[in-house]
């Protein structure tokens, strides 16, 4: 009987030498410069469970996290499916390991990297955000992370770095509903470069303290909690430093509904719905909607970004 | 009377006349007492479900955003049980089965009941019965101006639905009852406009409404060219 078998080990999981190579100088020169933490300490990630030595932050709001059940059960994530209970359902489809991602452009350090191995030298830190949905509801979440300006600070963008393209992977087998052409895949977003560097910026790899499940973007997914989640693309394979603003899918997809920034702001509404009150999961059967706050509460952090921008155009 | 029967039955009144004529009580009595009660119990499966979402039985949940998960639920169900009502006419004619028409009230009932549930999920459980939020997003988010309208259109169909109601208005009954026509329309344009990009359901939806009403306008184009005589001012 003839069945086909699939190769094991995928393109996109093979390192190419010259990454190898470069990856040896990064590893060479962090140590020297003692940004490596101490044999034992360095950030492991396991294919599932507790995450370990992870570091909280200032960063993180005293809000209550919704549960982890709200968390993993409550997802937009259309390559999963394009119900609110799809990407639950079909999680098992996506395999988040072994894992690569390439890294390109405007950057000196470039290649194709394994993401385990990648990890090593960073700090996990718990961030518990509050997270607005461009649908108008919220939650509060207690993402594990890396800050994003470390990993961007690791490629050492050039001065033509003006912003950071970022890809989710594109694979029918393990996002089935990629085969429907509800948005243009793989899908893409993208930050200036201020953002992705900003210290609230992270790029998340658990949730409750856990490696992060596959519903929610696994194995490493974008965390920008002043804009709305569809800007904190999931399942990233691809990284590109660009002199360009790089298109991003639901811009490509309606560019009079979804802006580039796509910063919360109560006071910009969505052309077919208000975005003045959110709606907080778990809140209450009868709990009212409550006020949006102008960049999601993070405007003390953030405003200073987009100082001169009329945010009204620049939605 | 047999032929004309087809293209006059066009009210409750002259159905009526078809089934007594036709079928005789048999078809009657199986109607009212065992066919009606059970469409009534089916019709009523939505909302049973529903409801056990809410108390969390019977293995039925509403997931992390209940209010969400209520108004599309009432929301889907309302413009079904409205575009059943209106696919009761063209079955009748494709089929011959006169007596069917007699289940197109309790169903148009059916659609307003799960349209109100919608529309109070909307206001209660969405707004918290703000006032000005409310009248903000009817005025100024066409998809809700859309919804609401249909809402009002439902509301004066369901109050004018009694054999009293009809007795009593006459000619303007019918004129209130085209309504049907509108409100259908109405739900699938509020179902188009409010969905984020993914726009395959409302699509089905709209087919579906559009073949309804296709029938109806190629059925008013063909009786036209039918001679005068034979087609004495039907509604």
């Amino acid at each position: 009987m003839l069945i086909r078998r699939p190769t094991s080990i995928k393109p996109s999981e093979i390192t190419s030498e010259s990454a190898y190579l470069s990856r040896r100088e990064i590893v060479t020169a962090l140590a020297g410069a003692a940004l490596i933490p101490a044999a034992g300490r360095a950030a492991t990630l396991p294919r599932s469970g507790m995450l370990d030595d992870v570091q909280s932050s200032e960063l993180s709001t005293d809000e209550t996290p919704n549960t982890f059940e709200e968390v993993t059960s409550y997802n937009n994530f259309y390559e999963l499916g394009l119900g609110k209970s799809d990407p639950a359902k079909n999680a098992d489809q996506l395999k988040p390991r072994p894992w690569s991602f390439e890294v390109s452009g405007e950057a000196d350090i470039t290649g194709q990297f394994n993401l385990e191995d990648f990890v090593k030298p960073f700090t996990l830190e718990d961030r518990i955000y509050r997270f607005r949905c461009v649908e108008a509801w919220s939650m509060v979440i207690p993402w594990v992370g890396i800050p994003l300006a470390d990993i961007v600070k690791f490629f050492r963008p050039n001065s033509k770095a003006k912003y950071v393209a970022f890809e989710t992977i594109y694979d029918t087998d393990m996002l089935p509903a990629q085969r429907s052409r509800v948005l243009d895949w793989p899908y893409r977003e993208g930050l200036t470069i201020e953002e992705a560097t900003h210290p609230l910026t992270i790029m998340a790899v658990g949730v409750y303290g856990r490696v992060l499940p596959n519903q929610n973007g696994a194995p490493m997914r974008l965390i920008v909690p002043w804009k709305y989640g569809f800007k904190s693309i999931k399942s990233i394979v691809g990284i590109r430093f660009t002199e360009q603003q790089p298109a991003t899918s639901w811009n490509l997809a309606n560019a009079r509904e979804y802006g580039f920034y796509a910063n919360v702001n109560p006071e910009v509404d969505h052309p077919r719905w208000s975005q003045a009150r959110e709606r907080r999961i778990g809140a209450g059967f009868f709990a009212p909607k409550q006020e949006t706050l102008m960049f999601n509460g993070y405007a003390d952090q953030v405003a200073d970004l987009y100082s001169g921008l009329d945010l009204r155009r620049n939605f | 009377m047999a032929t004309p029967t087809r293209w006059r039955t066009c009210t409750a009144d002259s159905t009526y006349v078809a089934i007594s004529n036709g079928h005789g009580m048999n078809t009657i009595n199986r109607v009212r007492f065992i066919l009606k009660p059970a469409v009534f119990a089916i019709a009523l499966v939505p909302f049973a479900l529903a409801a056990a979402g809410i108390f969390g039985v019977a293995g039925q949940s509403l997931g992390a955003n209940p209010a969400e998960a209520l108004l599309e639920h009432f929301g889907i169900w309302g413009l079904r049980f409205l575009l059943l009502g209106l696919a009761v006419t063209p079955i009748r004619k494709l089929t011959g089965l006169v007596w069917i028409t007699r289940f197109r009230r309790m169903i148009g009932l059916f659609g307003a009941f799960y349209v109100a549930l919608h529309f109070s999920v909307y206001l209660v459980l969405d707004q918290g019965l703000a006032l000005a939020p409310i009248l903000e997003d009817i005025v100024k988010r066409p998809y809700i101006t859309v919804g609401f309208a249909a809402v009002l259109i439902l509301l004066a169909m369901t109050l004018t639905s009694t054999a009293r109601a009809r007795r009593r208005l006459g000619k303007r009954w019918q004129q209130i009852h085209y309504g049907a026509y509108a409100a259908g329309i109405l739900g699938v344009w509020h179902f188009w406009w409010q969905v984020k990009k993914d726009i395959t359901e409302p699509l089905a939806y709209a087919i579906i409404l559009a073949a309804l009403l296709g029938l109806r306008l190629a059925w008013r184009l063909k009786r036209r060219s039918v001679p005068p005589a034979r087609a004495p001012g039907v509604a």
